[in-house]
């Protein structure tokens, strides 16, 4: 089978590659373009440290196709600092020690960056359903949650 | 409460030790920049991947490569003949790559090498394997029966007089305690005794193993990977490949979790061999089903606990028998189980039996206090009972009877200066025990314990030109310890903490390091730093003096600078740190300060938590709805990351007590290798987790610290599986307490009181 050429918008910048029709997302991502902030866990979308958003859409990259990126706008991780300012979300989770590996985290500030686009006051109980579907074994989840509803609140105040 | 009067180490002020300031690779951790293992790649580079046994328990025939090699991209496979034979690492050598037998489904038959990894997957489906299946067996106690499938031919149990004369699947025995238990029980009013079982529970760390391996003509080699200790992987990986240690450099990239699972060698000396059979770089990253399947789970277990108490409470006798699987290969955690179990307690009689079994699973890796969980969820467990039994709350009771300094510990030694008093007080003192419960909740307590390990240690704190300071220690960083590392460095020197910054440096370039475990780092790299920044501080004074020509035993360190120690060492202004450093090339050439030691008088560390648990009578789903977990810290260097590690052996716990378990087919496979069907807590699980940091200073370390990461996962099964009881008004004593088998004790019950 003959590769995909594949135009898109990542993080704001075009881009195109060439990519495997089986390819997932995530592994152009890693291995074809270098963003290595996007981890695999898992594999089978049920870990969410792959987390990036599709046209807004809070997705797995590791259950996306290279291909069905085109015409998209892909953000990622890498994209969330603007230059050498945190955005809040960074800032919060460092400021609450609300990382001990780390390997999640990138995850975790894509999905919680979606849920305070669309929710940008939410219960504790909100924050804790829209990220179950983001593992994290060293935390316990206590500070993360701390974090997403600080950085929420600056964020409104802001 | 403390008396500081009698504590030099209470009484100290700290500056910047206690302060909790944003860690060192924080911003990388953050942006997506920080490296994990599979985050790297060279030039070159080929794919590795590895062919894994179908079968529970077979022998291997045959293993034929010839068509995957003649794939094209394939560029090496290696089998068993790639492996020399090697006595000192005997079952390492046949864990990651199967010799005469295949042990477990998923055990490596064969790796490759290939272009791309789609060629890898196909090569992998090319080579022929011929098996010839054995008879297999899972469960402890069923491998424990005469009779049962024989793992190894050769395994005569250790530890028991007469040796056996014939091969079980018995590794070893082994017995600790003292007095006389038949006599304390004699003594007892009340006697409780139950059996328990406990299931395998993975790590689950969210990275998967990943390593590079890099392989030149010369025979020297390179290899990149996640890991929590660098050194031991050097020693496997050279002692397998046949090579000299120094030919050998490890780097450890930034760990996505461990918990005791990565302190072996899986991928690694494959890698290392693809490599230098093909001459190109190697990369190898796990799915995660191989990591399910391949990689260390911790043992389950099977058990029996008895203890025997007098009306007023006071503990006669504790008697346990313990039965650990701990896989293919022997050396499960049973000892140190069989050691921690009545730790916490003061007990005249007491009498503890452990023994370790092989089955057809993968060999268990150490996971966070190996061993101790499991017996505190049966010891613990029957404390309660016994509580109940005798009309006294179960903080009292763990009161009369709990060890403090001089008590003689239940496996051996005497427990110098402890903190379990202080955590059971400030259990009771806290809010949460005197809440109120609401309709089908639960409250449970559990106490537990973890020894703390010290060991070899190589800490390099060098002196940068303008007054900053470069710390370089060999234990990887696993939860935030170069945070703690920098604040024990600036704290020492006098210094601003953002004017430090550690790194995890390789194998090359420091002494050896023990592994990152037994609660180890903050201690011992912590001494080691504190110790190597006091060296430093020497050299610091020696300048000075040399400046102001005076004796060097006349000057001294105080807040970060050099001054004259007394009015009749001369008239100078002190020089910071920055001051000496500046000039340092004209008065002597670089600073630093370096420290070597096996690390001793790790202060153990005791916990204490108490947890609600509402259960819906309806499915048998038990939900925690609120948790407080008190620990004993010594001393929190960086509270927010002493915090974290209370948090994490919490929600670990919850898990191993609610839902994870190894699900097994008749046919010994693994039904649930994926975090889908092996349910590790997600956010929603749970509730916020409050914390206690109680510091009673350990002696051994001139701040205070305790270790704290493991001693956080073994009261919190006991705990809830006592929440549970008090909740739905059944003894639940096999692990985990899902929602069937929670739902079929309250009907049980429900029969039981209709009849």
């Amino acid at each position: 089978m003959s590769q995909i050429h594949v135009s898109t918008t990542l993080n704001g910048d075009p881009v195109e590659y060439l990519c495997e029709p089986d390819e997932t997302l995530l592994d152009v991502l890693r291995d074809r373009l270098g963003l290595t902030g996007s981890k695999e866990g898992c594999g089978s979308g049920d870990c969410g440290a792959c987390s990036v958003t599709v046209d807004g859409r809070l997705v797995c990259s590791c259950l996306v196709l290279g291909a069905e990126a085109q015409d998209r706008e892909i953000e990622t991780i890498e994209g969330v600092a603007q230059g050498e300012n945190l955005h809040p979300l960074q800032q919060k989770i460092l400021d609450h020690a609300a990382l001990q590996c780390g390997v999640c985290t990138p995850g975790f500030i894509v999905a919680a960056k979606a849920l305070l686009e669309r929710n940008p006051d939410p219960s504790e109980t909100e924050v804790r359903y829209w990220l179950a579907g983001n593992l994290c074994r060293c935390t316990g989840y206590d500070k993360i949650v701390r974090a997403v509803m600080d950085a929420a609140q600056e964020m409104r105040g802001a | 409460m403390l008396d500081k009067t009698k504590d030099p180490v209470a009484e100290r002020d700290f500056k910047v030790v206690g302060t909790r300031p944003v860690r060192p690779d924080g911003v990388d951790k953050v942006t997506g920049r920080a490296r994990f293992g599979a985050d790297i790649s060279a030039p070159g580079m080929l794919v590795g991947k590895v062919k894994r046994s179908p079968h529970a328990h077979a022998k291997l025939v045959s293993i034929d490569t010839e068509k995957a090699l003649a794939l094209p991209g394939v560029k090496a496979v290696v089998t068993r003949d790639d492996f020399a034979e090697n006595k000192k690492q005997c079952d390492v050598l046949r864990n990651i790559m199967a010799r005469e037998k295949v042990l477990y489904d998923g055990h490596a038959v064969a790796a490759v090498a290939a272009t791309s990894a789609t060629v890898a997957r196909k090569a992998l489906k090319l080579i022929e394997v011929e098996y010839d299946v054995l008879p297999h067996v899972i469960d402890v106690d069923e491998a424990m029966k005469p009779g049962a499938p024989l793992l190894h031919d050769d395994m005569i149990t250790k530890g028991v007089d007469p040796e056996p004369e014939t091969a079980s699947n018995i590794a070893q025995r082994y017995e600790f305690g003292h007095g006389d238990v038949e006599k304390g029980f004699a003594e007892a009013d009340v006697v409780v005794e139950r059996d328990f079982k406990t299931a395998a529970a993975h790590q689950g760390y969210i990275e998967p193993h990943a390593c590079l391996a890099s392989f030149t003509p010369d025979g020297q080699g390179e290899l990149w990977c996640c890991t929590q200790g660098h050194y031991a992987i050097r020693g496997f990986c050279a002692d397998l490949l046949g090579m000299d240690i120094s030919k050998l450099r490890v780097t450890a990239s930034e760990i996505g979790g461990g918990f005791g699972g990565k302190t072996t060698v899986f991928l690694e000396p494959l890698a290392l061999a693809l490599s230098r059979k093909t001459g190109r770089p190697v990369k190898m990253v796990m799915s995660r089903e191989e990591v399910f399947r391949a990689s260390g789970p911790t043992a389950s277990t099977s058990s029996r606990v008895k203890v025997g108490a007098t009306k007023d409470g006071k503990i006669t006798a504790g008697e346990a028998e313990f039965r650990y699987q701990g896989g293919a290969f022997k050396g499960s955690p049973v000892q140190f189980g069989a050691m921690c179990a009545f730790a916490c307690y003061a007990l005249e009689n007491v009498k503890t039996v452990g023994y370790d079994v092989v089955t057809n699973r993968p060999k268990q890796a150490a996971y966070r206090a190996p061993g101790a969980p499991m017996a505190a969820f049966a010891v613990e467990s029957v404390i309660e009972e016994l509580a109940v039994e005798l009309s006294i709350d179960p903080v009292e009771l763990r009161l009369i009877n709990a060890a403090e300094e001089g008590d003689q510990s239940s496996f051996g030694p005497t427990f110098p200066r402890i903190g379990l008093v202080e955590t059971l007080e400030a259990t009771k003192a806290h809010e949460h025990f005197s809440a109120p419960l609401g309709p089908n909740q639960g409250r449970g307590i559990a106490s537990g314990y973890w020894f703390n390990f010290g060991g070899a240690t190589s800490v390099s704190l060098n002196i940068q030109p303008d007054g900053t300071v470069a710390l370089a220690v060999g234990t990887p960083d696993i939860g935030g310890s170069r945070a703690s590392m920098s604040l024990m460095a600036a704290e020492e020197l006098g210094i601003a903490y953002e004017k430090v910054k550690a790194i995890v440096a390789d194998t090359a370039s420091l002494g050896y390091n023990e592994v990152s475990h037994g609660s180890r780092v903050t201690f011992a790299s912590g001494l080691a730093t504190i110790e190597a920044a006091r060296n430093a501080k020497k050299i610091l004074c020696a300048r000075a003096a040399k400046m102001w020509e005076i004796p060097e035993e006349a000057v001294e360190w105080v807040d970060g600078h050099a001054r004259p120690a007394g009015a009749n060492a001369g008239d100078f202004e002190p020089m910071s740190l920055a001051d000496i450093a500046k000039v340092a090339e004209q008065t002597g050439g670089p600073i630093s300060g370096h420290q070597e030691h096996n690390a001793s008088g790790a202060g153990a560390s005791f916990a204490t938590h108490m947890v609600d648990v509402e259960v819906d009578p309806e499915t048998g789903r038990a939900h925690v709805v609120r948790y407080t977990a008190v620990q004993d810290a010594g001393k929190a260097i960086h509270p927010s990351y002493v915090e974290g590690q209370f948090q994490g052996g919490a929600a670990q716990g919850v898990g191993w007590a609610l839902n994870e378990e190894y699900i097994y087919n008749d046919d010994g496979r693994l039904e649930n290798p994926g975090f889908l069907d092996y349910r590790i807590p997600v956010c929603s699980d749970l509730p916020m987790l409050d914390t206690v940091i109680v510091e009673v200073p350990n002696p051994g370390h001139p701040y205070g610290v305790r270790g704290v990461g493991e001693t956080g996962i073994v009261p919190p099964m006991a705990a809830i599986a006592n929440a549970v009881s008090a909740a739905a008004g059944v003894r639940m004593t096999e692990l985990p307490m899902s929602p069937p088998k929670l739902l079929k004790a309250i009907n049980a019950k429900k029969a039981n009181g209709s009849a």
